[in-house]
């Protein structure tokens, strides 16, 4: 059975808008948990977490400083930002609601609450008492999704765009961690904050579930280079740049017409693996994540002018 | 112990599970015993399984209001359910066969010779005035000579406890979804009584429209490509459409998803570029489907699909034109219509109907406004329309004067007292009225829905059943009792 172009592209954004609650959820999670860990002097604060997603001029235009509570609220559950959790699930499930006849009816169920539960949910992200529940509540939820499409929906192009989605997304969020989380660490480098430096570069990891598993793969004690080569260049882990592009590329190859894609994401492929991003200096590390970045655009462009909007 | 059937008062109704001194109909019995035996606290619980399953669900519907633009609403139910015995139903199913086979009958002939209008049985004036009549539709033969392949009848039961037709709807009827969904609810609220009862399976209905529509391609043999044609997620009965596509594994399609060739194809875009369609469900007005042929404002429709539909390259269910017969004045004629084209008499009456075109009719009509429903001959959804006993002098006056000014629209019948059954108001059982709307479809065979999808007006002593002004539904069950007692 052949695929609609319209429908296509709606599922590939309902992934992303999915995966993009979960890491917005894991993100609100893992700084809560460090600011906790953190010496009170050692200011780091909630401000990344808006550059991480890039909406600093939206923030400001909403609230006057970005303390915590400001800044959960606007990435959790502010409806005017369209990256916070609610909007992003609300997304997915207006997304979900025009291809419920192509996704198993469990997985149209499981959005559909999950933007619910989220939306009675709230106000109480918002104070430390529930908040770690409730962003539980919202990652288990995605995860339960992927699960049910992964095992109840025939592995089709439907979920061949359903994964890619979801990958070029995850590539996406590892990119804007690596870039907004290094600059903000490197500069405040002296000896005596070193043990702190290792706790932050641990909450890259755990940002992005990374941590046990990076530990069992490289046995070491935690250093920045060896935590970029991990997020970059490791080819089995599931939220390491590389791995998602591998994915990709398996998506588009179960794909027709997919000659221009996949030369683009061979370009991007060969740029990444050519760098040794252990060497590079921050400044250095922000321009070739910029390239990351621009790759993955061009990636998304070319997706779309092949199966979304043909001529 | 919160349902005292006792004290249900059911005055001079008629009531679908209970008798007037409150004992249960026989159908009813193991039903009515088994409320009974329930507690507060479990209607409670009964009541929050069935929200729940709905929000989860994810049954909606949309109203679209002026001030806040469309919503997505859960799909109001009530947990008891409406029993009707199997041998009453094969009579109304035989009713209403009849019924549609006389209905297409005559929207072909109304296409093509006008055969009824020469013999003068049907007044030609009321053909010249329909805003159902596609001057574009003469002389189109669609496969097996068949226009209206999904008919939705409302059914009422008065007083007398006879069933009578209130109306056909022949151009996009909705609710069929509802029904097969408040099944689920059903059966994940109230498993038990499942067991209990021989209640008749209502799943079928997809699998039958799929060969209905199937045997209309105009490419036989092959595997035809169905799709259901839909206007989009702001339209009140998307959930219905993407329901049925996804029941019977077709595509769900907008118009701007369809093109057609200038060979008068129609093809659908597609991650693989364009593929051939065959037969279109489509759940989009005449009006709209295609601006070349009709509104050229429209965005919904596809341009060009008149074309294709006339070349016979592709299938339309229902076909264009054939709300000709859903017209409320030309219903008034559907008891002629039977006996001239079937040689028969109608197996299920009419109610009585005034027609407001002929003279003394009218007369009586305006005469007794107080007591008549009127009602405009092209609106659904039970807009537009006079609930005499329940409406101010004012209103009575304003169709007093519309029906003078366009007598042609409107038709008039008494007021029903439409039968009740018992529905939940807090933990209480109370009379509710209510209809039925069965589907029926017709190609090789014709198919009728186990039941349908009883609404039922959640308002005390309100007839309006429609979902769009405040009703609700409720679970439809043809039981078999033979071999029960």
């Amino acid at each position: 059975m052949t695929m609609l172009s319209r429908v296509a592209n709606n599922i590939y954004w309902m992934a992303r808008y999915l995966e993009r609650a979960e890491n917005t959820a894991r993100l609100i999670n893992v700084n809560t948990h460090l600011l906790l860990d953190l010496p009170k002097r050692l200011v780091l604060g909630w401000e990344p977490i808006i550059d991480i997603t890039d909406s600093r001029t939206l923030f400001y235009t909403l609230y006057d400083q970005a303390d915590e509570r400001s800044v959960v609220k606007f990435m959790a559950s502010d409806t005017k930002n369209p990256d916070s959790i609610l909007s992003t699930l609300g997304a997915a499930r207006e997304n979900a609601r025009t291809v419920r006849d192509i996704i198993p009816r469990e997985a149209w169920e499981q959005v559909n609450q999950l933007y619910l539960t989220a939306k009675n949910n709230a106000a109480s992200v918002i104070t430390h008492r529930h908040r770690f529940d409730n962003l539980r509540t919202i990652m288990l939820g995605s995860q339960t999704i992927n699960g049910l499409l992964a095992g109840a929906m025939t592995h089709d192009e439907g979920y061949s765009f359903l994964r890619m989605g979801r990958n070029l997304e995850r590539a996406d969020m590892t990119t804007r961690i690596i870039d907004v989380r290094s600059a903000t660490l490197l500069p405040e480098i002296a000896d005596d904050r070193k043990p702190f430096d290792n706790l932050q570069w641990m909450s890259v990891l755990k940002s992005l579930t990374a941590y046990q598993m990076y530990r069992r793969e490289t046995r070491l004690r935690i250093r920045r280079r060896d935590v970029l080569k991990f997020l970059l260049q490791e080819d089995r882990f599931p939220r390491a740049f590389h791995h998602t592009l591998r994915e990709v590329k398996n998506c588009l190859d179960d794909l027709p017409h997919n000659e221009q894609p996949l030369k683009t994401l061979a370009q991007l492929q060969r740029k990444l693996m050519r760098a040794k991003p252990e060497e590079l200096k921050q400044e250095k590390l922000h321009d070739f994540i910029d390239e990351l970045q621009l790759g993955l655009t061009k990636i998304n462009e070319s997706i779309g002018k092949t199966y979304f909007w043909p001529n | 112990m919160a349902i005292r059937w006792g004290s249900y008062r059911v005055k001079g109704l008629y009531d679908e599970l209970l008798r007037g001194s409150g004992r249960p109909r026989p159908a009813a019995q193991l039903l009515c015993d088994y409320l009974r035996s329930l507690s507060d606290q479990d209607i409670e619980e009964y009541k929050a399984a069935a929200e729940s399953a709905i929000h989860v669900m994810g049954i909606t519907f949309t109203v679209y209001s002026e001030e806040e633009g469309s919503i997505d609403r859960a799909w109001p139910f009530d947990i008891i359910p409406r029993v009707i015995e199997k041998n009453e139903w094969l009579n109304i199913e035989a009713g209403l066969k009849q019924r549609v086979k006389a209905l297409n009958l005559f929207i072909d002939d109304i296409y093509h010779d006008q055969r009824i209008v020469k013999d003068n049985i049907f007044p030609a004036t009321l053909l010249k005035n329909s805003k159902n009549f596609r001057p574009q539709c003469a002389g189109i033969n669609p496969p097996l000579g068949i226009w209206a392949h999904i008919c939705g009848s409302d059914l009422v039961r008065d007083r007398d406890g006879i069933v009578y037709v209130l109306e056909d709807n022949l151009r996009v009827p909705s609710g069929v979804s509802y029904m097969m969904e408040n099944r689920q609810v059903m059966k994940r609220v109230f498993p038990e009584m499942f067991d209990r009862y021989n209640i008749l399976p209502v799943d079928d209905y997809p699998s039958q429209l799929y060969d209905t529509l199937a045997a209309l391609s105009p490419r036989p043999g092959d595997q035809p490509e169905i799709v259901v044609l839909t206007p989009g997620i702001y339209n009140s009965a998307y959930f219905e459409h993407a329901y049925l596509a996804q029941q019977m594994g077709a595509e769900l399609v907008e118009g701007s998803d369809l093109v057609v060739s200038k060979d008068d194809e129609v093809f659908m875009r597609t991650i693989e570029g364009l593929t051939r369609v065959d037969v279109i469900y489509r759940r989009i007005d005449d009006l709209f489907l295609d601006p070349e042929a009709f509104n050229p404002e429209s965005l919904l429709g596809v341009p060009g699909l008149m074309r294709a539909w006339k070349a016979g390259k592709v299938a339309l269910a229902n076909a264009p034109g054939a709300g000709v017969a859903d017209d409320k004045v030309v219903y008034a004629y559907v008891p002629e219509i039977i006996k001239y084209y079937l040689g028969e008499e109608a197996l299920l009456p009419n109610v009585p109907t005034y027609k407001c075109i002929d003279k003394n009719d009218r007369e009586y009509v305006i005469q007794n406004i107080h007591n008549m429903v009127v009602k405009p001959a092209n609106e659904s959804g039970g807009y537009g329309m006079l609930i005499g006993p329940h409406a101010s002098k004012a209103e009575q006056k304003k169709f007093v004067r519309l029906i003078r000014r366009d007598p042609r629209n409107y038709v008039a019948q008494p007021m029903l007292m439409l039968s009740t059954a018992p529905t939940m108001v807090g933990t209480r059982a109370e009379p509710r009225h209510l209809d039925l709307r069965p589907f029926i479809l017709s190609g090789q065979q014709t198919f009728v829905t186990t039941g349908g999808l009883t609404r039922v007006a959640l308002r005390e002593g309100s007839i309006v059943v429609n979902s769009s002004q405040g009703g609700g539904s409720k679970d439809t069950w043809i039981v078999d009792m033979e071999g029960q007692s």
